[in-house]
């Protein structure tokens, strides 16, 4: 673990009364889930290679589709929303993997747990980190894929803003599975089949506003289902997370 | 003392004892209703006048579907009783659930695309029924894979428990947005169920196969739950005792 050093500084930052035990006086929930949320950008900017990954697998499978369907710009102008929703659907699944994993092996979760700091705020601001880092390039990356298989430049606000709401449901759906899986060997499958079947109504709503933006129709309706779906996910998805890590530390 | 049988039931000899007793209390009149309401719904049943007697698949078809769905909350309401009350034997109650729902599962989505064919043209249309039912199968499936990739138990238990939660939230939100989706597309849908014109004779037969099926999980359960006891507490002194007598 080559940021080892790092962590352990943190940690000891969230519990900030760490000088006198006794009268332990905790950060306020806010600053905590801040310093989680900076010390994981901090770590993830050192480690650049691994954030790189999941944009470039993006683009290799909406890359497939050319090769595999047809290079004819107005059949994969149909197939753009579809295919723009599973690739982001499957690049997202792929970073899931680094979600809590290196923090599981080194310890920083359990010592989240014990630091007396609410667990579900610690969670939630590493899958905010994770949204910044995986989640929100993948929807600045969007519109050039889009564009790639044919949609006009007009629909590109439309597209992002679409792809920025729902890759904020999808990181926050992955989180749960994530927690799940947490210290299992060979998870990738699994990880899979615990979090796709929970992503679908995210698929379909997110994949409905972008065929409509890129139509150049209206996209209200379905955008407000996805915003609905991602309301609920930032209201449940990290107690479920962090009920899942505590399980996992039992 | 008012809640004393519900403490009573987290005791394992106690509850493999009381499954013992009940199982063929649920057993036979299942068997009974299940026979008669397919004699009853194969037999006896005028064919419909659109369909033929190809509708007559409905009485196993429309059954396993309501039964897949029932699982699931049976599932995951036993998960909850597990995770909030520490009881161990709701969470084998859980993964009782689990074989015999997928199991239903399968079944209706079998029975489904046998319909699909002459009803449809296709085994398989993507009609939002047969969508969500094959959505529940993977939930179904996450559910026991999950418990699988642990060896320990309490590991899986609770984990397994949390999941079946999430899944409960969730099958709702998927039904529907599946609703929403499918009705962009508009499927040319022969199936209607649910419509009130259905005749009694055709009616009746289809109410009690859903006791008749209601029944034989009831039954089912309780033999699998003994079957998880025995596994569980297989390390204990009672076990060794009950199987002797």
């Amino acid at each position: 673990m080559t940021g080892a050093g790092m962590p352990a500084g943190a940690t000891a930052a969230l519990a900030t009364g760490a000088s006198s035990p006794e009268n332990v006086e905790r950060a306020p929930v806010f600053d905590a889930a801040r310093l989680a949320l900076s010390r994981d950008l901090t770590l993830a900017f050192r480690k650049r290679g691994q954030l790189i990954q999941p944009l470039a697998f993006f683009a290799l499978v909406t890359m497939l589709f050319p090769l595999a369907v047809s290079p004819e710009l107005s059949r994969l102008r149909a197939i753009a929303p579809g295919v723009l929703w599973v690739a982001a659907l499957l690049a997202s699944l792929l970073a899931l993997e680094f979600l809590f994993r290196d923090d599981a092996y080194d310890g920083t979760l359990e010592q989240y747990a014990l630091s007396g700091q609410s667990l579900t705020w610690l969670l939630f601001a590493k899958t905010v980190a994770h949204w910044l880092l995986t989640g929100l390039p993948l929807a600045l990356m969007a519109p050039f894929a889009a564009m790639a298989l044919g949609v006009s430049a007009a629909a590109v606000p439309g597209i992002v803003l679409v792809m920025v709401v729902g890759t904020v449901a999808l990181s926050l759906i992955g989180a749960i599975g994530a927690a799940l899986t947490l210290g299992m060997k060979r998870s990738g499958a699994l990880l899979a089949l615990l979090t796709l079947p929970l992503s679908l109504p995210v698929l379909i709503y997110g994949a409905r506003a972008t065929e409509l933006a890129i139509g150049g129709s209206s996209f209200g309706a379905p955008l407000e289902l996805l915003a609905a779906l991602a309301v609920l996910a930032v209201t449940l998805a990290p107690l479920a997370a962090a009920a899942a890590v505590r399980i996992s530390l039992e | 003392m008012r809640w004393t049988w519900f403490h009573r039931l987290a005791s394992p000899p106690y509850l493999y004892a009381l499954a013992a007793r009940l199982t063929p209390w649920f057993a036979w009149p299942a068997a009974l209703l299940i026979l008669g309401g397919l004699y009853a719904g194969l037999v006896l049943a005028p064919p419909d006048y659109q369909q033929g007697e190809g509708f007559r698949i409905i009485y196993v078809h429309v059954p396993s579907a309501w039964m897949s769905l029932m699982v699931y909350v049976t599932m995951g309401v036993a998960a909850a009783v597990g995770l909030i009350w520490r009881m161990k034997i709701a969470h084998a109650v859980a993964a009782s659930c689990a074989p015999i729902g997928a199991s239903f599962t399968v079944v209706a989505l079998v029975t489904g695309a046998l319909y699909g064919k002459p009803m449809w043209g296709t085994w398989w249309e993507w009609d939002p029924r047969l969508t969500s039912e094959l959505i529940l199968l993977f939930l179904y499936l996450g559910f026991m894979g999950l418990r699988a990739g642990f060896d320990d138990t309490q590991r899986a238990d609770r984990s397994g428990a949390l999941l079946a939660i999430v899944g409960m939230v969730n099958v709702p939100i998927i039904h529907y947005s599946v609703i929403w989706w499918n009705s962009l597309h508009q499927a040319p849908s022969v199936m209607r169920f649910g419509k009130p014109a259905m005749p009694p004779a055709m009616l009746v037969p289809l109410l009690v196969l859903l006791l008749g099926f209601t029944l034989f999980f009831a039954a089912v359960l309780l033999v699998r739950v003994r079957a998880e006891i025995l596994q569980r507490e297989r390390a204990t002194r009672w076990i060794g005792e009950t199987l002797r007598a």
